[in-house]
């Protein structure tokens, strides 16, 4: 019979090595649908790494599409902290991206100094409030979160979708659904020349560093993990629970909202419908893969975002469907929940009979 | 009520442990104990806060692997088996049934399913439940412990709560039956009930181990008595030898007296309530046109069956319930709007009953939740960053004065012993120098001498100038403490003049007063 206890010592090591053995175990595992594939698997492997570590453009690249996936991680980190399920990250993704284009393109103008924090700034205004909607619904009515910010990432879609052809349509744009592009002063500045890598990627990396001090070593900090461990608790500690929860919903959406301007305003220059490969939703993926630790999704993103640009020049090379990225991740993470359950919890498989003296 | 059997006859052994050993990093939580259980015998294991009992118990029934001991067990003929370590379904295949310190029950399940829990293969649908029933309703009438079968656990008062845990133990057909501090949180009346039940269970042949502070249902209910200190065994001894001093002996190896109360001189009022009603709160009455002065040096024993009003009671003094009519005032401040925040502004400490679900944050440090009600004071922080050292050395100072142990500041406070999470809350609610104190069951599972320590520092309280009330089940602890004893019931508080256990306790049951 199989029976599972919790164990007694949970070990720092462990529960941090985790993620890195889970990581590792779903490049192995992918093996196997290579091979059923019929790809040759080491040469698939070879190609997977020099898509990634090829070359210093290939590199550069992985950082790009990492830089998303470390906002939208860390708004899904923060607010899983508290306990505040932002399943809206995709939505709030498009509110920064849209109030970037919309500030961004001629409205307003001047120096770089002034333009690019202005940019930042009404993305992540914008993208805090597509959160800050359901945390009030959450505090107000207890109508479930998870529900109402998964549900707004379809309609600010659409909203999206409707914006880009009327008012934000781009008059040059051949008819193209599309915002007008954004103006230069507006523009992140690129990090090396001829790669397309921007400050935005610097930004990310700050942001998670901040984020991380912000919870270790501020009392807001403190006060985000006392709701999120026991709410009841820290009700009656006389911390403002609802209050903690609109300012976490505010954060974290105006964390994914940053990550709708960097991808706006550092990579394309004009917004579309499909500006996000669903970064919103990934994010939640990353930040599970770190076990909501804002440094952890630094790297649960680099991981992340190897994957998808390995698997993608592989899939270039040999002509195996680029799929195989979102099976890796997916592997990841089912590695690291499984990782994580056999840290806390022992399993044994009791034989029926116990030896008699 | 039953007394112990006082047979001379030595049982046949059932159970015995040897050289159980289990060290937490630097703590030792057991230290090579060995202990014997006889059939049809109760044990009463004692020990302070953080002896070791609850580990001891943990790793007979296979929760924790010790470093080193093993567990025997002997059937009928007297054969002897060792049960793997670490293996709690090998303890349940032993007939060795354990009732937890905390409730381990899944609020959400039904009763039935509570008890079968575990007991049937999962893909077996829609199952054998008739037999089921048929086997709980006969363990139920045999062994007198009731409880609704259909009805959702987080329906049901703590009483049902624990014939719940007790029930799910014996439907395993235990003929073990571990017991950890089953009464701290029952009335004494659901006490009684229960030691009745398991007395009756015991001369059918069940043995009994079980853990508890309080020394009178030892003496009452126990054969034999074993004694933990630091995790060794201290002594042993049959209960009709012991007395309260020899057992207090062994346990801390000295006298150790109650403090006495003396009489707390009243001076200016510090709370007032006029007239206040509130909403029920948590399955419990609300309040009804309460009216009370509690002054400053005087000491407000609040007496009765819980379920009356009290958990309303404390939940509007924590500011977490607001009166729908009536006024609270606090140093002649009428306060409008009551939060746990304007409370603690307003210089009252709040102890509160349930300590996991409202003391701690279980998953944060010692050293964080003894600072968790103060985030704003300045030595905890400045300019929005927490002073880590500062706040390391109040978790010093608080652990070392109120005596806190553990595995250190920097642990988890889930590893902490139950009655170090109640000392550690009681740290961080005196050292504020509170003026008016709610201490909700504030002794609840803490051995003699930490009881007697918080009744040490609530006369101390009151004697600088707090105002305190205690909210009590323990009639004895009221009588000890209170300069002033009200009866709640039925959501009202009426003052008593009387000290009389009788009449008070017909009070408390809604009869006439005085
Ligand atoms: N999982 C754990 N990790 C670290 N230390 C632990 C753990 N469990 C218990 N301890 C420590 O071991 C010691 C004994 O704890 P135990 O729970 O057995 O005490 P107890 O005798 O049951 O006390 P109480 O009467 O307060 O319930 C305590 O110092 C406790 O902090
Ligand atoms: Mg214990």
């Amino acid at each position: 019979m199989m029976q599972i206890t919790p164990k007694e010592n949970q070990s720092q090591w462990v529960s941090s090595g985790i993620p890195i053995i889970a990581a590792v175990l779903a490049l192995l595992l992918a093996a196997i649908p290579l091979a059923f594939a019929g790809a040759p698997i080491l040469e698939a492997y070879g190609h997977m790494i020099k898509g990634v570590f090829g070359s210093l453009f290939n590199f550069t690249e992985m950082l790009t599409r990492a830089t998303p996936l470390i906002f939208t991680g860390l708004a899904a980190a923060i607010a899983f902290r508290a306990k505040l399920w932002n399943i809206g990250g995709e939505g709030q993704f498009y509110l920064g991206a849209m109030a970037a284009v919309w500030v961004g393109t001629g409205m307003i103008d001047g120096p770089p100094a002034l333009m690019i924090p202005l940019v930042l700034f009404v993305g992540a205004f914008a993208g805090g409030l597509g959160m800050l909607g359901p945390a009030i619904l959450k505090t107000r009515f207890g109508a479930d979160e998870v529900v109402t910010s998964l549900l707004l990432n379809f309609i600010i879609l659409i909203f999206v979708q409707m914006m880009l052809e009327g008012p934000l349509k781009d008059p040059m744009g051949l008819g193209w659904p599309q915002s007008e592009p954004i103006v230069d002063n507006a523009v992140l500045p690129q990090l090396i020349t001829r790669m397309r890598l921007h400050a935005g990627f610097v930004l990310a990396i700050g942001t998670a560093i901040i984020a991380y001090i912000i919870l270790a070593m501020t009392v807001w900090g403190f006060k985000i993990r006392a709701v999120g461990e026991n709410a009841a608790a820290a009700k009656h500690a006389g911390i403002g629970v609802n209050r903690t929860y609109l300012a976490v919903a505010m954060a974290s959406g105006a964390l994914a909202g940053m990550a709708g301007v960097s991808e706006v305003a550092g990579l394309k220059g004009y917004l579309t419908a499909d500006l996000s490969a669903g970064f919103g939703y990934t994010g939640i993926v990353v930040a599970m893969l770190a076990g909501l630790s804002p440094l952890g999704v630094i790297l649960a993103s680099l991981y992340v975002a190897s994957v998808f640009v390995g698997a993608d020049s592989m899939s270039r090379a040999i002509g195996v469907s680029s799929f195989i990225a979102d099976l890796i991740v997916s592997m990841s993470l089912i590695c690291v929940l499984l990782g994580g359950f056999f840290a806390r919890f022992n399993l044994t498989f009791a034989k029926k009979q116990v030896d008699t003296k | 009520m039953l007394s112990p059997s006082t047979t001379k006859v030595e049982k046949p052994l059932i159970l015995s442990l040897r050289g159980m050993t289990k060290h937490f990093g630097p703590v030792i939580a057991a230290d090579a104990i060995d202990l014997d259980l006889q059939r049809g015998e109760v044990l009463a294991l004692l020990g302070e806060n953080g002896a070791g009992k609850t580990t001891l118990m943990n790793m007979l029934f296979g929760q924790y692997t010790p470093d080193a001991g093993s567990v025997h067990v002997f059937n009928e003929d007297g054969q002897e088996t060792v049960l793997p370590s670490g293996q709690p379904q090998a303890a349940i295949d032993a007939r060795i049934g354990m009732v937890h310190q905390h409730f381990t029950l899944a609020e959400n399940l039904s009763v039935l399913d509570n008890i079968l829990l575990g007991t049937e293969a999962l893909l077996s649908a829609r199952r054998n439940r008739k037999s089921a029933r048929q086997k709980l309703s006969k363990l139920m009438h045999d062994s007198g412990l009731t409880a609704p079968l259909d009805t959702r656990v987080r329906d049901l008062t703590v009483g049902e709560r624990q014939r719940v845990e007790i029930l799910k133990a014996l439907y395993r057909d235990a003929r073990i039956l571990v017991l950890d501090e089953p009464t701290a949180v029952l009335t004494p009346q659901e006490a009684d009930m229960m030691f009745a039940s398991i007395r009756a269970m015991v001369d059918d042949g069940l043995s009994v181990i079980f853990i508890s502070h309080k020394l009178h249902e030892v003496l009452a209910f126990s054969d034999r008595i074993a004694v933990l200190r630091h995790g060794c065994k201290t002594g042993e001894m049959n209960t009709k030898d012991a007395d309260t001093s020899s057992i207090i002996r062994m346990m801390v190896g000295a006298d150790h007296e109650a403090p006495t109360r003396v009489h707390g001189i009243p001076k200016q009022p510090i709370l007032n309530l006029a007239n206040v009603n509130t909403k029920p709160s948590k399955g419990g009455q609300g309040l009804q046109d309460v009216n009370l002065t509690v002054h400053a040096g005087e000491i407000v024993g609040v007496a009765g069956v819980s379920g009356n009003g009290q958990s309303a009671f404390a939940g509007l003094i924590s500011g977490l319930v607001q009166p729908t009519t009536g006024h609270v005032s606090v140093n002649d401040q009428v306060i409008q709007k009551l939060t746990p925040k304007v409370m603690l502004n307003a210089g009252v400490g709040r102890i509160p009953e349930d300590r996991h679900h409202d003391g701690i944050v279980s998953n944060m440090s010692v050293a964080e939740n003894l600072v968790i009600e103060r985030l704003d004071k300045p030595d905890v922080q400045q300019n929005g960053f927490l002073r880590k050292a500062s706040i390391a050395d109040n978790a010093r100072n608080l652990t070392q004065n109120y005596d806190v142990r553990g595995p250190g500041i920097n642990a988890r406070s889930a590893l902490l012993s139950g009655g170090n999470i109640q000392k550690l809350i009681l740290a961080r609610v005196l050292e504020t120098n509170p003026d008016l104190i709610l201490a909700n069951q504030p002794t609840r599972g803490l051995d003699f001498k930490a009881a007697s320590d918080v009744s040490l520092r609530l006369f101390e309280a009151r004697d600088r100038g707090a105002g305190v009330i205690l909210i009590s089940e323990d009639l004895d602890e009221v009588l000890s403490l209170a300069d002033r004893i009200l009866v709640m019931h039925d959501g009202q508080l009426t003052e008593t003049d009387s000290r009389d256990r009788t009449v008070i306790g017909l009070a408390m049951a809604g009869g006439e007063q005085q």
